[in-house]
């Protein structure tokens, strides 16, 4: 009994420890990478660590990035318990910007109706893009991971074809300038801003959001089910829980927190629907989820320090310019170090 | 428009073109075969692409050899290929995570180190086209097949060579029973890591000259994400080939001779947005993905983590 306590406090102790020791190491890495690269690590890391935190404009800012990998990040938790390895959030997050910035341009509502409206239909975007995939693993036996990483750049040519074309600001291009991106939404459909920065409302719809997927997936039937489809799909059989079911409904929820990304992004940042407009939060809700040990609760202070770390990104690329991808590979090496340590810290039995 | 579309040169750009576009898709497919057949899922090929592309600019642009920069990016793959190979083999982590990993790495790093060293776009002159004496001198088969560079035909051979380790060989003999029963194959004394060290490693040296054919074997130059979704899509064509050299290399033909004629579409300036063209290969690979999975076929270890002496 005592031994067993032990071995949960040194179970929560090693899941604390690992990505922490692993973002360390990640950095150390990223050192000699830039050293053999012929640039000066300290002077690169400087502004990156304390950009972020500097200044008022560095946290809030800070809280701006983290609303969308909060999101990204506990979508990619809910597939992921789920055994689901969706790594299309970057398109589902594309859909909810596309179809939120349709609603909200194409609708003339009463602005709170228009932007409750635009956010769901954001939302539902990001929901069905990412229940196709998970449609034909369900049915098919398609492999996810790969028809996900096609559906990405299908979205983002999409994205790029539409605001040439179809969703191009018309009166823009009636005086000559035309840049690629639509026309404003309306002033009442945007997120009210919690200060004069441009930290806005979506930053709690995140908090709350968390709160929500952590109920979900510990304290509802269907819940409980996706995370025993991840956890043995055989054993879920036996047991009568439709196993091809939950793979949908699991992608289908991590695709509309994906989508209401993209549907806040669009109407509490961007107000317009732009090129670059998801800046790979797809990607790095994925780096997010993992770092937060697939638990919604462990996705928010990783979602605070990712967000921190894309911060300080610029703020170095700015400063002393060292490019931004150095966090890409931080990032990914993030990822290899939280995967490969599971071996130290699961029990074995 | 039809008519302008199909005239015999035009057909002709397009299967020569189709068949170069064929050959990274054919390095990198080749690999990653190897490495599956063994039972490891390597999902970080497009980020070896990427590091292999890069690599082989630099050092080709900073050498003016282009032999040393496929040598460059065949290191790359292979240092990259090990580290995939410990995570996945060694330390046995879930290998669709840790092969996103490799890809994010690779895609950041290529990035960091192209903005590092070179900073802007620049051109070096990739391998020339090679004309086979009589052969290229062919009606119709001579423009296709035999006026292509140097690794084109490499790649190509590599086809049939690797059909023969697969089905001729002890060694190949061994990769495919550890991929379907590391167990029993430990058994009888084959090196169950080992095999799978090789292959993954071996897949990766073949992603880093895929990576290396595109950028100096094709475009000349290296971008931000050049590979634009290649690895991913030389894995959907291990499942569309179903695991075997030849159905891989039908497949890369289908897929590259779309994609050319869609290139050439765009080149006779037919009205349609290049972005909804571009889109095709990729909806493609879906369609491929969903009709040819199925439930049959791949390796029986295929993703599973192998503990000697049971878990």
């Amino acid at each position: 009994m005592k031994n067993a306590i032990w071995l949960q406090r040194r179970s929560i102790f090693l899941n604390l420890l690992v990505p922490i020791l692993a973002v360390l190491v990640a950095f150390a890495v990223g050192a000699i990478l830039l050293l053999m690269a012929g640039a000066n690590p300290l002077v690169a890391y400087k502004p990156l660590f304390f950009g972020a935190f500097g200044s008022r404009f560095g946290i809030t800012e800070t809280l701006v990035k983290a609303t969308p990998l909060l999101l990204v990040g506990l979508g990619i938790t809910i597939a992921y318990r789920g055994n689901v390895l969706n790594i299309g959030a970057e398109g589902q997050l594309i859909a909810g910007t596309v179809v939120c910035t349709w609603v909200a341009l194409a609708f003339h509502l009463p602005g709170a109706l228009l932007l409750v409206l635009a956010m769901l239909a954001g939302s539902l975007a990001g929901a069905l893009w990412g229940a196709v995939p998970g449609l034909l693993k369900a049915r098919l036996g398609a492999n996810e991971i790969l028809i996900t990483v096609m559906m990405n750049s299908i979205a983002l040519l999409g994205l790029g074809y539409l605001i040439r074309g179809p969703m191009i600001d018309q009166e823009a291009v009636a005086f000559g300038t035309g840049y690629p991106q639509s026309a404003l939404i309306p002033p009442a459909a945007w997120l009210p801003k919690l200060s004069q920065t441009r930290l806005h409302f979506g930053f709690l719809i995140a908090l709350l959001c968390a709160a929500l997927v952590y109920i979900f997936l510990w304290r509802t039937a269907l819940g409980y089910q996706i995370r025993a489809v991840g956890a043995n799909p055989e054993a879920s059989r036996y047991a009568g829980i439709d196993v091809p079911r939950n793979i949908v409904v699991a992608m289908f929820l991590s695709g509309a927190l994906a989508g209401l990304a993209g549907a806040i992004e669009v109407l509490g940042v961007h107000h317009r629907l732009l090129d670059g407009i998801s800046a790979g939060y797809g990607f790095t809700g994925i780096v997010v989820a993992l770092f937060g040990k697939l638990h919604p609760l462990g996705t928010v202070p990783a979602a605070f320090l990712f967000g921190a770390l894309l911060v300080g990104a610029d703020m170095m690329q700015r400063a002393v310019g060292i490019p931004a991808g150095l966090v890409n590979a931080v990032q990914g090496l993030v990822v290899v170090f939280v995967v490969s340590s599971e071996i130290f810290t699961q029990r074995r039995g | 428009m039809a008519g302008t579309l199909f005239t015999p040169e035009v057909l002709t750009g397009v299967l020569a073109t189709g068949i170069r576009l064929a050959s990274p898709l054919l390095y990198a497919a080749l690999g990653e075969m190897f490495a599956q057949r063994s039972g490891v899922f390597n999902l970080g090929v497009e980020g070896i692409m990427l590091m292999g592309a890069f690599t082989s600019f630099l050092v080709a642009f900073s050498t003016g050899n282009l032999w040393l920069g496929l040598l460059a990016a065949m290191m790359v793959g292979l240092l990259m290929g090990l580290l995939m190979a410990f995570v996945s083999v060694s330390l046995r982590a879930k290998q669709g995570i840790s092969g996103i990993g490799i890809y994010i790495l690779g895609w950041g790093l290529s990035a960091l180190f192209f903005r590092l060293t070179l900073g802007s776009i620049t051109t070096v002159s990739g391998f020339e086209p090679v004309s086979i004496s009589v052969l290229s001198q062919l009606p119709f088969l001579g423009p296709v097949l035999f006026r292509q560079n140097i690794l084109v035909y490499l790649a190509l051979i590599l086809v049939p060579v690797s059909a023969i380790i697969l089905s001729r060989t002890t060694l190949g003999l061994q990769i495919k029973a550890v991929g379907e029963n590391p167990e029993a194959v430990d058994s009888l004394g084959v090196n169950v890591y080992g095999i799978r060290y090789l292959c993954v490693t071996l897949g990766g040296i073949m992603a880093g000259l895929g990576g290396a054919f595109l950028t100096i074997g094709q475009m000349n130059m290296f971008v931000d994400n050049v590979t634009a979704g290649r690895g991913f899509i030389a894995i959907a064509l291990v499942y569309f080939g179903r695991w075997n050299p030849f159905g891989i290399l039908g497949g890369a033909l289908l897929f590259s001779v779309l994609d050319a004629l869609q290139m050439w579409v765009q080149v006779l300036g037919v009205a349609l947005p290049y972005e909804l063209l571009v889109m095709l290969p990729y909806v493609l690979t879906i369609v491929v993905l969903a009709l040819a999975v199925g439930r049959a076929g791949g390796p029986a270890a295929l993703g599973k983590p192998y503990v000697r002496g049971g878990a």
